[in-house]
This record gives C-alpha cells, sequence and structure tokens, in this order.
C-alpha cells in the first residue's frame, strides 16, 4: 500500500486531480481577467472573480529553485528515496508548480534547467505529475 | 503603521531553562516564565490583567496560564496561531490592547516542548489538505526543506555560497559559549561547519536551528508605568509586521510567492524604521531570527543593513561578531541558545539594554533591532534604552 503523503482533492482542486489521472495537466485560469491560478481556488487574487475554466498546460517549464533532500523524514517512508529533488519549476504558461525532477543525477539539476511533465499513478485514485529533463 | 514610540515598555523578562527534555508540561512552562518575568518587573500576578502568546497547535491558552498563575481577572487574553513570524507582534499586540484600554500590563509568553512534545521540524501531516496537497506528496514536507528553497534561489541570483553561510553559524556559536542557558555552547570551526552532515542541500545541520523545551515571557506596560518600577524601562520606539503579497500561510504557500531570494523583511523596513524614527545605521545590537543561517541574510538585506545579495559579504570579517560594527545574536539564537520561537531574542535584547547580560553584555548598547520570521510574513521591533 501507497504510504506517502497523498492530496486530499476538494472541490476547487479535484479538477486538476481528475486531470492527472488522464494524462493531463490542468490549469485553473480566471475566466474574467485570464491570471492562471495556481493552487487551485475559488477567487481569482487579482480581480475576486469566481468564474475560471481549465486549460490544458503544455506540461513545459524550467526549474526556478530545488533542493535534494539527504536527511529523511519520515524516516520509514523516505529512507529509499533519498537523496531526492524537490523543484519549484515555472510553467510556460507562468504558474509555479512543486514536483520531484526524475530520471537525472541531483547534482545535475542547474537552474532554468527544461523541464516537461510525466505522471505517476500512485493508487487508483491519485496520479502525480513529475517532472525530467526535456530534450530540446 | 504601528504609532505609538515610546509610549510603551518592556519592563520584565522571564525564562525556563532550555532543555531538550524538560520533563514537564508546556502548562508548567508558560507558567515558570511568565511568573519570572512578573517577579524581574517587580509585579504581582495580582498586577497582570492581560495575555497575549502565540502557538502552532503545541501550546496553552493565556487563559490557563492566568488561572495556572493566579492572575484574577484577565481582561485580554488572545492566542495567536502561526510560528515564529509572530514573536515581535505579540509584543505590539500587547500595546495595542492596552493602548485601547482593554488591559493595563500584559504578560506575553512563547511556551513549547518542541523536542518533547510537537516537534515543528517533523513535517506535516500525512493527509495532505489545502495547500499541502500541492506539496507534501512530493516528499516536501518540513521546514528546512522549505527554506532551503529559498536558500538556493539566493544561491542562484547572487552566487551566495555555504562558506559564507557557515560565518553566521560560527559566529552564533561562539557567542553562545558565552551564555549559560545556551544548549549548544561547544566551539564551531567553519571547517566543523562544512563537516556536517548534509541535511537538504543546501543546508547541513549547522544550518538548522534547534529543537528544544521551554519558555520565554516578558511584561509589557506604559512607559510611565515602567519608569516607577524595578528595572530601567526598555522602550518600544518601533514595530512592523507583515510581508509581500502571496503571504498564504507563510510556510509552503511561497508557492505563489513572486521572488524567493527576498522574503517578508524587504516589505517591512519602511514601516519599522519610519515608526521607530531611526535607521540600520543606529542599531548597536540585532537578534535577527535564524531559525536557518540563511534567513538571517535576508532579513540583513531586505531591512537595508546592506543591498540585496550584499548579505553573505555583509556577514564576513568579524562584523556580526560581538566585538564588531555589527554585532548579531549575542544569545546564540535559535541555532545555538535555543529554539523558544524568537521570544528568546526579545528577551536577549531586553538584557543587552538593561546591561543585564553578563558575560555576553554588548558594552554601550543602547538601540536594539529585534526580527522574527523568515518567510512570506514577520514582524520585527526597534528597541531602546
Amino acid at each position: 500500500m501507497y504510504a506517502k503523503p497523498l492530496p486530499v482533492p476538494d472541490p476547487d482542486s479535484a479538477p486538476f486531480w481528475d486531470g492527472c489521472r488522464d494524462g493531463r495537466l490542468l490549469l485553473q485560469r480566471c475566466s474574467a481577467c485570464q491570471a492562471w491560478r495556481f493552487p487551485p481556488e475559488r477567487y481569482c487574487p487579482h480581480c475576486q472573480s469566481a468564474e475560471s475554466a481549465w486549460v490544458e498546460a503544455s506540461g513545459r517549464g524550467r526549474v526556478y529553485s530545488w533542493i535534494v533532500v539527504h536527511h529523511p523524514v519520515p524516516r520509514d517512508l523516505y529512507a529509499g528515496e533519498v537523496p531526492y529533488v524537490v523543484a519549484l519549476i515555472d510553467l510556460e504558461e507562468g504558474a509555479r508548480i512543486a514536483s520531484n525532477i526524475a530520471g537525472c543525477a541531483p547534482e545535475d539539476v542547474v537552474a532554468d534547467m527544461p523541464v516537461e511533465v510525466s505522471f505517476e499513478a500512485v493508487t487508483d485514485e491519485i496520479t502525480l505529475p513529475k517532472f525530467q529533463l526535456r530534450q530540446t | 503603521m504601528w504609532s505609538l514610540r515610546d509610549k510603551y515598555a518592556i519592563t520584565g523578562v522571564g525564562y525556563t531553562d532550555f532543555t531538550r527534555d524538560s520533563g514537564t508540561t508546556v502548562l508548567n512552562l508558560a507558567t515558570e516564565a511568565c511568573l519570572n518575568a512578573v517577579a524581574d518587573a517587580g509585579l504581582k500576578p495580582t498586577d497582570v490583567d492581560g495575555l497575549v502568546s502565540f502557538e502552532f497547535g503545541d501550546s496553552v491558552p493565556g487563559i490557563a496560564v492566568a488561572t495556572a498563575m493566579g492572575i484574577p481577572a484577565a481582561g485580554y487574553a488572545i492566542d495567536l496561531k502561526g510560528g515564529g513570524n509572530l514573536a515581535n507582534l505579540v509584543i505590539l499586540q500587547a500595546t495595542a490592547a492596552i493602548e485601547a484600554g482593554l488591559a493595563e500590563t500584559v504578560v506575553v509568553y512563547r511556551a513549547m516542548n518542541g523536542r518533547t512534545g510537537v516537534r515543528l521540524g517533523s513535517g506535516r501531516d500525512m493527509k495532505a489538505h489545502g495547500m499541502t496537497q500541492f506539496t507534501a506528496p512530493f516528499g516536501w514536507l518540513t521546514y528546512p526543506q522549505a527554506m532551503a528553497m529559498w536558500c538556493r534561489r539566493h544561491m542562484v541570483k547572487y552566487g551566495t555560497t555555504s562558506e559564507q553561510l557557515g560565518t553566521i553559524a560560527t559566529t552564533f556559536r561562539a557567542n553562545a559559549a558565552l551564555n549559560e542557558r545556551a544548549i549548544l555552547r561547544a566551539p564551531m570551526t567553519l571547517d566543523d561547519y562544512m563537516n556536517s552532515r548534509m541535511i537538504v542541500d543546501p543546508f547541513r545541520m549547522n544550518d538548522i536551528c534547534l529543537e528544544s523545551d521551554g519558555a520565554c515571557a516578558v511584561v509589557v506596560t506604559s512607559a510611565e508605568r515602567a519608569r516607577d518600577l524595578k528595572h530601567k524601562p526598555t522602550y518600544i520606539a518601533g514595530g512592523a509586521y507583515g510581508g509581500g503579497r502571496d503571504q498564504g500561510d507563510d510556510l509552503f504557500d511561497g508557492l505563489r510567492w513572486a521572488d524567493h531570494s527576498e522574503n517578508y523583511a524587504a516589505y517591512i523596513a519602511d514601516d519599522l524604521w519610519a515608526s521607530a524614527g531611526l535607521g540600520p545605521q543606529d542599531i548597536d545590537v540585532a537578534e535577527i531570527y535564524d531559525c536557518f543561517t540563511y534567513s538571517v541574510v535576508m532579513q540583513l538585506e531586505g531591512l537595508g543593513f546592506c543591498k540585496p545579495g550584499e548579505g553573505p559579504d555583509f556577514v564576513q570579517g568579524g562584523r556580526i561578531a560581538r566585538d564588531g560594527a555589527l554585532p548579531l545574536n549575542t544569545h546564540g539564537g535559535l541555532l545555538s541558545e535555543a529554539y523558544v520561537h524568537g521570544m528568546n531574542h526579545v528577551v536577549e535584547a531586553v538584557q543587552q539594554l538593561r546591561g543585564d547580560a553578563g558575560a555576553r553584555q554588548i558594552e554601550g548598547a543602547e538601540v536594539a533591532l529585534t526580527t522574527a520570521g523568515a518567510m512570506t510574513c514577520g514582524s520585527a521591533m526597534v528597541l531602546h534604552n
């Protein structure tokens, strides 16, 4: 059984997680002022509109910042994972998303590195968006 | 902007032992620190009519502490929810309450069994609700992991190095060596720092603050009343609280924060200095919130002691040592004294300004800065004697 933290979708975020399960990275966009909303939320913090649409993102972005976790917390869940990379990724559309960078050595991650999304189903319900080096 | 310059003062300080195992309850720690602060002020518990505290699901409410202390009628008791960012706001809150007539003498405390009870370093709920659903599932769970992301961005933007951050850790440890309250007093060299275990790159063990059990408290009252009490008053010259747009919950809501090379300090600096009528050049000693080495850099830059990106150089060459131009964290800070969530910084500043700091005393200290916070939101004060 998957023991690591699982997202608990809420009324605002459910479309995002549904999209991941379908292999699509969906981003919420304000229907009034066109600002991207991430994390998903009911009201636009720029224009307070409650109207929004879900738009499929390109899945491409660049590494804004990153860390390499060496000390596993909680140990029983992450001892087999370390070292692993958590990155903040600026998506082409403008939203900033946190995820893991897989498929390359942690020491090879650099700022502005181009990455693209892939999807990892961790339970029947939940699929996580992960990122890997994008060959340009 | 807070506009009560010199109308209120800190007139007593109290603390418990700082340990890794208090062997007692948080209520007992809070009560001990508050009783000590009230006694230090030359007052009795019955003179206190207000309590302010903050907690993160790890402490006890003010009305319970009032009961334990035998305060018969606390007309004002509030418990703010949040982290170290609130450690100066609680004191500004006390001044506001007194100004509004809700109380006359307020004890402000922070109490926690941060090592044996709720450990803030241990990460978040395994069921990732709300904001956390976009962070925790990726193994991004703890405060060091959160703050390391900010530090990295500063390194990317300005070329900041671990060796530069190491100076902060070694300087504060040297200060702690003079502090009998401090938990970590053994000398630390830069080699020791560099050789300490990598926890979450770019942070080594010695970049990360302690987890500890303990409590601190201060007594706030009007300057007029404080002048009649036992100690020379420590006047609250200025104060500010806040941050930029998109503060979120101050931890992982950094997803929305625009530029992780700067933090709350850049956004409260103008209000802080304007409220005090003073500036960085007037500060004799500063107790800067140091949950991590790196947070010190960002606050020095944000508050205008140096320009953005210059912090790592600014802290070199002995400038922040106890005999330097700007002595920082004369008690050893959260890194080496104890993690009392920034309230220990306020206690230290008061002792420095009263000339009560013993072996740690900075001669001629007349104006002190205290800060509280590291990421999107924080508070700070300017104090003087």
